[in-house]
């Protein structure tokens, strides 16, 4: 679905960050993407999504270069992928409800009532549905974060450090959500540098890990 | 989420400003630009009326002015009978080498009857009565020299007296005209500054919204939706104000003194008849030059976020 060939992206400025990345992310695909901080996961995600642009080879979504979509081409492909940001990206003067059903509302489809309360269970924000983002605990909002991502049943999500600010019980959750929608045929990638994240996962799932060291994406063995 | 339903529904959620639609209220309300791009529009409503009833009260009075003008002058010779006819035949020669004289013709016997009617009757013998020649002069644009006509007059036809009551409003006109031109330059203005606070208003708003726009970017929004959001709001408030503003205009224009019929020179601001209607096309250049403006604002602001 997204395919990266001698890719790499500098910001304006500074000496390139990431450089020769060959790699593809193929439907059904579990990965995760790992590095310490600064290391440029959050920047690799971006060239995932379109809001960066490689700044040498290219980047394909979905079989299109980056560089051949107009604006609504990029807005189309960000309809096809789930993304779970760093910092959620809500919109706090609107519900809990109409966050997660916002790309919904951007795409003019209608919200299936029931669907929606399937989801919100899922999450277990059922309760809190007309919550404001600012009055939800970490864990809640990056919940939300996600029921937000799969709203539009993606067959792709991103999720960038999902569990940054949330406790190990609620790591174990999410992990588990994304782990449940990797099972439904979804392709998942999760960037984060919790080591023990990944090591639980390894009971669940059988993920592929992608490692940046060296301003590369390198797949890294079993040593962990 | 109880988004209105069935056709009636459809066409609020299309009407511009419905807040209660989750497409609108995806930028949050925004209270100090909104209140002062309503003040604003209905600023320059009121004022565009203004505007719009002093081009056409000038207008009206250029005309009215003009046309009185345009057969300002008689020329009537009074003679012994037997002078009569050679001291008109020497005006009408002086008039035809006169600069300024369009056209000039003598009024025959019908026409004399006619003006002597209301006082005489219709079987008046005009012929036969010693009645002095009644002379129309019709000028062109710029008239002649009154004074100069006066004296060849006197010097080729004694018995001619130029009556030019109504030439001394020959300035008037020029200056309704001016008033008519200003009126219209005033307009323009004030669709300029409707334009550009709306642009202003327009901006701040975007910049505001920067976040928000940028997460409705990112969750797959085309820049036509995020677009419409903000135009949507800027077209129904400027819609708003300049209703708002049109009515107090009119209302304001209805109260200004009135000419009376016979008064031609003080022809009041007010409107008549069909001119009552030229107003009400400023709500809907209001709505347009805000759709218009928001929307060129809007694509400069979405050109830069990624
Ligand atoms: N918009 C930006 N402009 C310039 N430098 C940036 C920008 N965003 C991130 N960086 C730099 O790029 C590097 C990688 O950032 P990031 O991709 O966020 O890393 P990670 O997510 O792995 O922590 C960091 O050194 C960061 O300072
Ligand atoms: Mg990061």
């Amino acid at each position: 679905m997204i395919g990266f060939s001698s890719a790499g992206f500098g910001y304006a400025g500074a000496r390139p960050l990431l450089t020769g990345l060959d790699l593809a992310l193929p439907a059904g695909s579990f990965h995760f993407l790992t590095g310490p901080s600064g290391a440029g996961k959050t920047t690799f995600l971006k060239l995932c999504y379109g809001e960066l642009v490689a700044t040498e080879g290219g980047v394909t979504l979905f079989g299109t270069d980056v560089r051949q979509m107009d604006r609504d081409g990029i807005a189309a492909a960000r309809r096809r992928i789930g993304v779970v940001h760093q910092d959620c990206q809500f919109l706090d003067h609107l519900t809990l409800t109409e966050n997660v059903t916002l790309p919904l509302t951007v795409a003019g489809r209608p919200v299936p009532e029931r669907d929606l309360a399937d989801l919100m269970a899922w999450v277990g924000l059922t309760d809190h549905a007309d919550a404001r983002p600012p009055e939800l605990s970490g864990g809640e909002r990056q919940r939300a974060a996600l029921a937000r991502a799969v709203i539009t049943a993606p067959d792709l999500i991103l999720a960038d450090e999902p569990t940054g600010n949330v406790d190990w019980e609620m790591a174990v959750r999410l992990l588990e959500l994304l782990v449940d929608l990797n099972r439904m045929g979804k392709a998942v990638l999760i960037a984060t540098h919790d080591l023990n994240l990944i090591r639980a996962s390894k009971s669940q799932v059988s993920a592929r890990l992608l490692r940046i060291r060296d301003r590369q994406v390198q797949a890294a063995g079993a040593e962990l | 989420m109880s988004a209105p339903s069935g056709p009636l529904g459809v066409l609020a959620a299309r009407l511009p400003g419905r807040a209660d639609t989750p497409a609108a209220r995806v930028v949050p309300p925004t209270g100090f630009t909104a209140q002062l791009t309503v003040f604003t529009a209905a600023a320059m409503s009121f004022l565009a009326v203004f505007a719009i009833a002093m081009a056409l009260a000038a207008g009206q009075l250029a005309d009215r002015w003009q046309a009185a003008l345009s057969q300002s002058a008689t020329i009537r010779v009074s003679a012994p009978a037997d002078q009569i006819e050679a001291q008109t035949a020497a005006v009408l020669r002086v008039l035809e080498t006169t600069p300024g004289v369009g056209a000039a013709r003598r009024l025959d016997d019908n026409e004399m009857r006619g003006l002597l009617a209301p006082w005489f009757g219709t079987d008046l013998p005009v012929e036969a009565l010693p009645l002095p020649r009644l002379i129309e002069v019709t000028e062109t644009g710029a008239g002649f020299d009154a004074e100069g006509l006066r004296l060849r007059l006197a010097a080729e036809a004694p018995g001619a007296v130029l009556d030019d009551h109504a030439r001394w409003r020959r300035p008037l006109v020029a200056a309704a005209e001016r008033l008519r031109a200003v009126s219209l330059v005033a307009l323009v203005l004030i669709a300029l500054v409707l334009a550009a606070m709306v642009t202003l208003a327009a901006q701040a708003a975007l910049a505001a919204n920067g976040q928000v726009i940028r997460v409705l970017r990112l969750v797959g929004a085309e820049d036509r939706f995020i677009s419409a959001a903000f135009v949507r709001r800027f077209t129904a408030r400027a819609l708003a104000g300049s209703l708002a503003g049109t009515l107090a205009g009119l209302g304001a224009v209805a109260l200004m003194p009135r000419a009376a019929a016979d008064v031609g020179l003080l022809a009041g601001l007010g409107l008549s008849g069909s001119a009552w209607l030229w107003p009400l096309v400023v709500p809907a250049a209001a709505a347009a030059l805000a759709y218009a403006a928001t929307r060129v604002a809007a694509a400069r602001t979405l050109r830069r976020t990624p």
